[in-house]
């Protein structure tokens, strides 16, 4: 009897951990409203720890807990004392509610997690309330754990998740997936909130740390569950994409927690089976010849992750790469990361002309990474004192920990050479 | 439920248009309203005269007070609308998407507040 007890209660521990994102999901199609659907997902699990232990678990669970979750939001009491307001119109739904619970497939669960997707990275909702909402909603991370994540405070995170709800339901944005003639810029949107979570993640705009593991472990496992329910090409490029930068993670930092970069990185620190996989994926995605600008970033993580050593790297391909890259995506950044290729390819002066020529246009002005790389490459050529303007620029722009110790460290040694030569 | 499409844009732009252009335009815009108005979509919608035309009023401390165009001088004006019946934002926006001046000004879509459901 103990032994039944304990088995359920692990049953649902791990049912809540695998499955309370689509118990959720499909609460909110049937209920039509996000805080309702929390509701109903928590009582529903509440009333599994009081009932399984006791009574066994029940041989479909997750129909069990959806029509639960789906009983305890419409109990009449309730209803009646928080949703005086409302009542009318949700009365109307609950009747189609208690009949849509009972056949419940396989395929409308899952496309019931797509439309949650879909929902919380519409564009119209802020960009910011777009990542709080997934993360939250989707990811099942609490509004105190996303707020830590983005050094938030915890009151405007869950405001702005607020707020978002609040446009979802007067703006009337619809629970469903999208149209097959909508579906590439709504996809865009998606994959966007993905590649922000990851990049939060893995990059950690601000802070001591460098890398916040949490976030970009959450950002794969999302760009998983995409590809899982869509398959498209580009979200398995980005998959890819994450998979190939998370691959060398171990190597992006010294014991001391110092930046190592790419060139100086040791390479058998690399994650191998992370970069088989991505690799995998960046095949499949170009075959397909529907890929898009993240496909084309992960090829290029991939041409690094099969090279030795940096002077190994097939640096002809990579910049061929970026010219594909570029011309679907003119974006500045793309150019610095070119320029940087380029330099790799035909040596730091040709590299230099053309960052220069990036600088020259302005709209890279406060971008750090575009100094750094104009400094390492007059400190290539021998250029110090050039250099240490453009370390000093570079250092001024940026509030990232490590990335500012290793500038700091560029410069001391910059300095010193240039005092030894005097 | 409704929407109010707000059309936004540079009306500096129609004086200097040349006559076949703003026609074609005019055009496009009876074939858009005619479109609407089948799908069931139109509820409403008016071209407005120009800001020059614009009259502020305000009242303050119990006096009126009647001021000279709108009180913000921005790149893009108010320069008409659509009162849309939609099922839903989506369904908006795509209607929204085919109004002619999007493609050179904006469009700003608003649900309409629906006080029987408060």
């Amino acid at each position: 009897m103990e032994d039944t007890a304990s088995h359920a209660r692990d049953t649902i521990d791990a049912l809540y951990r695998s499955d309370s994102r689509r118990v959720l999901a499909t609460l909110i199609r049937l209920l039509g409203d996000f805080d309702l659907a929390e509701e109903g997902l928590h009582d529903a699990f509440a009333a599994a720890l009081e009932k399984w232990p006791a009574d066994g678990v029940p041989a479909n669970p997750l129909a069990w807990l959806i029509s639960t979750g789906r009983f305890k939001a419409v109990d009449p009491v309730r209803r009646r004392a928080r949703l005086d307001a409302k009542l009318a119109s949700l009365a109307e739904r609950f009747d189609y509610v208690a009949e849509a619970a009972q056949d419940l497939s396989q395929d409308e669960v899952e496309d019931d997690r797509l439309r949650l997707i879909f929902t919380c990275c519409h564009p119209a909702l802020s960009p910011d309330a777009r990542i709080a909402l997934t993360l939250r909603e989707v990811c099942g991370l609490t509004t105190e754990q996303v707020a830590h994540a983005f050094l938030t405070p915890a009151p405007t995170l869950a405001q702005r998740i607020v707020r978002a709800k609040t446009k979802i339901r007067d703006a009337r944005i619809p629970y469903e997936i999208p149209s097959r003639s909508d579906l590439p810029a709504r996809l865009d949107s998606v994959l966007h909130v993905v590649y922000l979570v990851f990049n939060e993640g893995y990059l950690a705009s601000s802070g001591s740390s460098l890398t916040r593991p949490d976030l970009a472990a959450e950002a794969i496992r999302l760009g998983q569950l995409i590809v899982e329910l869509l398959g498209e090409p580009e979200a398995v490029g980005l998959l890819a994409l994450m998979l190939l930068h998370d691959a060398r993670s171990a190597a992006r930092t010294s014991e001391s927690g110092e930046l190592v970069l790419l060139e100086d990185q040791d390479r058998s620190l690399w994650n191998r089976a992370r970069i088989d996989e991505g690799v995998a994926l960046v095949e499949s995605a170009l075959a397909s010849r529907r890929f898009g600008p993240y496909t084309l970033q992960a090829a290029i993580a991939a041409v690094h992750a099969e090279a030795s050593d940096a002077a190994d790297t097939d640096w002809t391909q990579i910049v061929a790469l970026y010219d594909v890259l570029l011309r679907i995506d003119e974006s500045p950044v793309v150019a610095l990361n070119r320029a940087a290729a380029i330099a790799m390819r035909d040596g730091p002066n040709r590299g230099l002309e053309l960052i220069d020529a990036i600088l020259a246009d302005g709209s890279l002005a406060d971008y750090h990474p575009a100094h750094a790389a104009r400094a390492d490459l007059c400190r290539r050529l021998g250029r110090t004192s050039e250099a240490i303007v453009a370390y000093e620029r570079a250092l001024s722009l940026t509030t990232q920990e490590p990335e500012r110790r290793y500038l700091s460290y560029r410069l001391r040694q910059l300095r010193d050479r240039l005092s030894g030569e005097a | 439920m409704k929407y109010l499409c707000l059309i936004y844009e540079d009306e500096k732009l129609w004086e200097k248009l040349p006559k076949e252009e703003s026609d074609a335009i005019m055009g496009e815009y009876n074939t858009f309203t005619e479109d609407i108005g089948k799908s069931g979509h139109l509820v409403g919608g008016e071209a407005l005269q120009p800001t020059a035309t614009a009259t502020t009023v305000r009242v303050r401390n119990g006096k009126v007070s009647t001021t000279d165009g709108p009180f913000a001088e921005t790149k893009e004006q108010l320069g008409g609308y659509y009162l849309l019946e939609a099922k839903d934002l989506n369904d908006a926006i795509q209607v929204a998407a085919r109004i002619p001046s999007v493609r050179t000004g904006s469009v700003e879509v608003r649900p309409i507040m629906d006080f029987s459901q408060q």
